[in-house]
């Protein structure tokens, strides 16, 4: 009887122990994370809890080099047009099977389906094979020049690689089941929507042998599980429970959170994604009086950039003006074509107006009042239309009223808007394909609905080119079209950094938080 | 309400496309939600749902409305039934001194919290509790929830500040309804025969005064637990409990339909139920009343 005891008491404090040894990451992602499919939204925490559980075929580094992750090596027919991809070995799903070339074939068909840019890659596919297990071919019907880049896609939709079971689900429908080959598996029985979300350590997976870069490189995990709390969602409180320790990571501090947070001896703030985020303000095209280009022009005049920036971030070493409309310090970033913006003021936009017959018409503004982060543009936006000489407006909304508001295509006085503000992160919009406010193609267009052909035949061109330098000189044909219709109006860029306990180590840099090679000491 | 939510602006499917979402995509979801039929039917099938047990599935969530509701009530209802727990506690003898010493100076300091109690935001006492408890004193933690089951202790130290923050509206709040009961009671002739049997004043305002102003008490003390389920919106989030308040704001701002109609269908039967529990409470209180 002593002897069990003994034996029990041992086995007790073994496994006591080794439950102590876990290391658990806890983490306040930014947002609440409802949606476990990131191919059915484009929502940056799905895109996130993406990373956590799937691998993809190639990655993008640090320097926004395209580098193969998933894929082994490939090859490209001299007319561009059959590119042939191998899969590297050890490849496996969380269930123990084996990742397939019918898997990415299955994957990516799905993908390209749901994401603008892997819509765009469809239309030059002839059709896609899996001639051998860990080969999967791609057959163009005329070449084009983005295949890598829209592989190697870092932000929404990411093409994740899914079991072919998992990925023939309808592209309209959302998937249930979070098996992947990632870094890490997905605690499925222990996700609990507003709560928590668990990611364990994926045991099996084996890491390229390059250093991590981006979404690049080798995914090493040093940690044996990251918890995403969910239900801590006041920024105060978020802060709090940083400082005391009982998180070790906080994606998304208030911006006016920095200064105590820097001031913590225990606290680091990391500049995770360096190239952060551009705000935008989008006219509604359909409408009086945006559907004037030349009352754009004078809107865009007017949208000084550092105004915006000024009031709603403050602190000039997180925020940049910057011409482009593809981010900045990325290769399409350039200024061609922003003089009417950026060499502009409110004089002169008063004098576009006057020359652009507006009418008096009142401008819609939509303001969102639950969403911390942009909040002040419109007020600012309000005000130097105002000094322009616009009627203004201003009307507050929840950020989800805005949300389902800015997809009626009816006039501002049945229920429509004019212009709205918005934020993305830098490579949701660095390329003429992936920035959705470039888009001219009216009704099927990202909201605002611009209608454009010579806009949408350069994006056409640009598709097609295969050379790096015509790609750069077509993308800036591109913006300096964007800003002679004007599309939008860039406001200029900011970073985020996250906040972490001094003994968070190895962060990686990305579009989103990565959660490899992190470590806790 | 099913009429009220539809005619709120804002719409589910955008919601949930994301950012980036097109026109069309927006479209598809919405008519995947059902959210494109004929208001009356999306009313009928939702009330069909619900006679035959099923509250429906959340959008935003994606799991049954009441697997969610179930997920979030042990939450709430631990965190009302410590608050109403502590105020009780604390509430009804406050009360009762404050009558007994009626325009003294224990009465006055005690109606003064009294309105502090009632004047000072909830979030304001929070943020406060916490500075003072959690990041100066490191006694208690200053968010998140531990389930009763796992850890008892744990669980305990994260529900006190959230609690004692609570309370406190309660506590101004109960002990002014026992104030005023109490008082009426000690000016009944049966107060008189009992000071002149020459029974002690404790045994007076305990045996004689207490049980007969009760009825008000248990009547405040349950409206209150009514409320406390789902009212506890920025106690919750301050503390980031994830109980059935903040369940209700995130489905408020989502737009997410069936968990709204859900939690208010089940708030509305918490109401009943307390309020037939009260009116039960009555005929023990006071055995003059019989229905």
């Amino acid at each position: 009887m002593l002897r069990k005891i003994v034996i029990a008491a041992l086995l007790a404090g073994f496994a006591y122990t080794a439950a102590a040894q876990e290391k658990v990451l806890r983490v306040v992602p930014h947002s609440n994370l409802n949606i476990l499919d990131p191919i059915w939204t484009t929502a940056y925490m799905a895109r996130n809890h993406g990373y956590m559980v799937y691998d993809t075929l190639f990655g993008t580094d640090e320097k926004n080099r395209i580098q193969p992750q998933m894929v082994e090596k490939w090859s490209e027919s001299p007319d561009h047009r059959l590119w042939t991809f191998t899969l590297r070995s050890g490849l496996a799903f969380h269930d123990g099977a084996p990742v397939t070339g019918e898997d990415v074939v299955a994957s990516l068909e799905r993908w390209g389906k749901r994401d603008s840019m892997g819509q765009k890659l469809m239309t030059f596919v002839d059709r896609m094979d899996a001639p051998s297990p860990n080969t999967f071919r791609i057959f163009l019907r005329e070449a084009c020049g983005f295949v890598l880049e829209a592989l190697g896609k870092p932000s929404s939709n990411v093409p994740f690689i899914m079991p072919k079971r998992i990925a023939q689900t309808p592209a309209d429908k959302q998937i249930d089941d979070a098996t992947g080959s990632g870094p890490y598996v997905f605690a499925k029985e222990q996700f609990k929507p507003g709560d928590k979300a668990v990611y364990l350590k994926n045991t099996k997976y084996v890491p390229r042998k390059e250093a991590p870069s981006g979404t690049a490189g080798g995914k090493q995990v040093f940690v044996d599980r990251i918890e995403w709390n969910l239900a801590l969602r006041d920024a105060q409180s978020q802060v709090n429970a940083l400082v005391n320790g009982e998180i070790d990571i906080l994606e998304q501090p208030a911006f006016e959170s920095y200064a105590p947070l820097k001031a913590d001896k225990n606290i680091q703030v990391v500049n995770s994604n360096p190239l952060g985020f551009q705000y935008m303000g989008r006219f509604n095209h359909l409408h009086p009086p945006f559907d004037n280009p030349k009352v754009r022009q004078a809107a865009l005049a007017a949208f000084q950039q550092e105004p915006f920036l000024r009031a709603q971030i403050g602190d000039k070493e997180i925020y940049r003006s910057c011409a482009s409309m593809f981010t900045c310090g990325t290769p399409y970033g350039s200024a061609k074509g922003s003089d009417v913006q950026s060499k502009s003021s409110v004089k002169k936009a008063q004098e576009l107006l006057k020359a652009s017959g507006y009418d008096g018409t009142p401008v819609v503004l939509m303001k969102p009042t639950d969403l911390a982060s942009i909040g002040k543009l419109p007020d600012v936006a309000a005000q130097l239309l105002r000094q322009a000489g616009f009627k203004v407006d201003l009307q507050a909304m929840d950020w989800n009223t805005l949300v389902g508001r800015r997809a009626k295509k009816d006039a501002p006085a049945a229920g429509g808007w004019n212009m709205f503000f918005t934020a993305w992160v830098a490579p949701d919009i660095w390329n003429p394909l992936t920035n959705p406010a470039v888009g001219a193609l009216g009704e099927k267009s990202w909201f605002g609905w611009p209608s454009d052909p010579a806009m949408e035949r350069l994006r056409d061109d640009f598709a097609r080119a295969t050379d790096d330098a015509k790609k750069k000189a077509l993308a800036e044909q591109i913006q300096a079209r964007a800003f002679e219709i004007g599309t939008h109006a860039p406001l200029g860029e900011y970073i985020n950094p996250l906040a972490a306990r001094r003994n968070i180590t190895g962060f990686v840099t990305g579009p989103g938080n990565l959660y490899w090679n992190i470590k806790k000491n | 309400m099913f009429l009220l939510l539809r005619l709120t602006p804002g719409d589910p499917a955008a919601i949930l496309a994301g950012d980036a979402a097109t026109g069309e995509q927006i479209a598809k979801i919405r008519a995947e939600l059902g959210l494109d039929r004929p208001l009356v039917v999306q009313f009928g099938i939702w009330i069909a749902k619900v006679l035959s047990g099923d509250l429906g599935q959340s959008f935003y969530f994606r799991i049954d409305v009441a697997t969610l509701i179930a997920q979030r009530l042990e939450p709430t209802f631990a965190l009302a039934t410590l608050t109403i727990l502590i105020a009780v506690l604390v509430s009804v003898p406050l009360g009762a001194l404050s009558a007994w010493r009626f325009g003294g100076w224990l009465d006055r300091a005690l109606m003064g919290f009294s309105v502090l109690g009632f004047s000072v935001p909830v979030f304001v006492l929070a943020y406060l509790l916490i500075w003072l408890v959690s990041l100066k004193l490191g006694w208690l933690p200053v968010q998140g929830y531990v389930r009763i089951a796992d850890d008892p202790l744990l669980f305990l130290k994260h529900l006190i500040l959230p609690s004692l923050t609570l309370s406190v509206i309660y506590i101004a709040l109960i002990a002014r309804v026992t104030r005023a009961s109490v008082l009426e009671a000690l000016g009944e002739d049966y107060i008189r025969t009992a000071r002149a049997k020459g029974l002690s004043e404790l045994r007076v305002l305990v045996r004689h005064a207490l049980p007969n102003a009760a009825v008000p008490i248990a009547t405040v003390i349950g409206i209150g637990v009514a409320i406390l389920i789902g009212g506890v919106v920025v106690t919750e989030s301050v503390y980031a409990i994830p109980g059935l308040g903040r369940l209700t704001v995130d489905a408020v701002l989502a737009r997410d339909f069936p968990t709204i109609q859900g939690v208010i269908l089940f708030f509305s039967a918490i109401y009943v139920l307390i309020n037939l529990l009260i009116d039960i409470s009555y005929v023990f209180l006071d055995p003059r009343i019989r229905y």
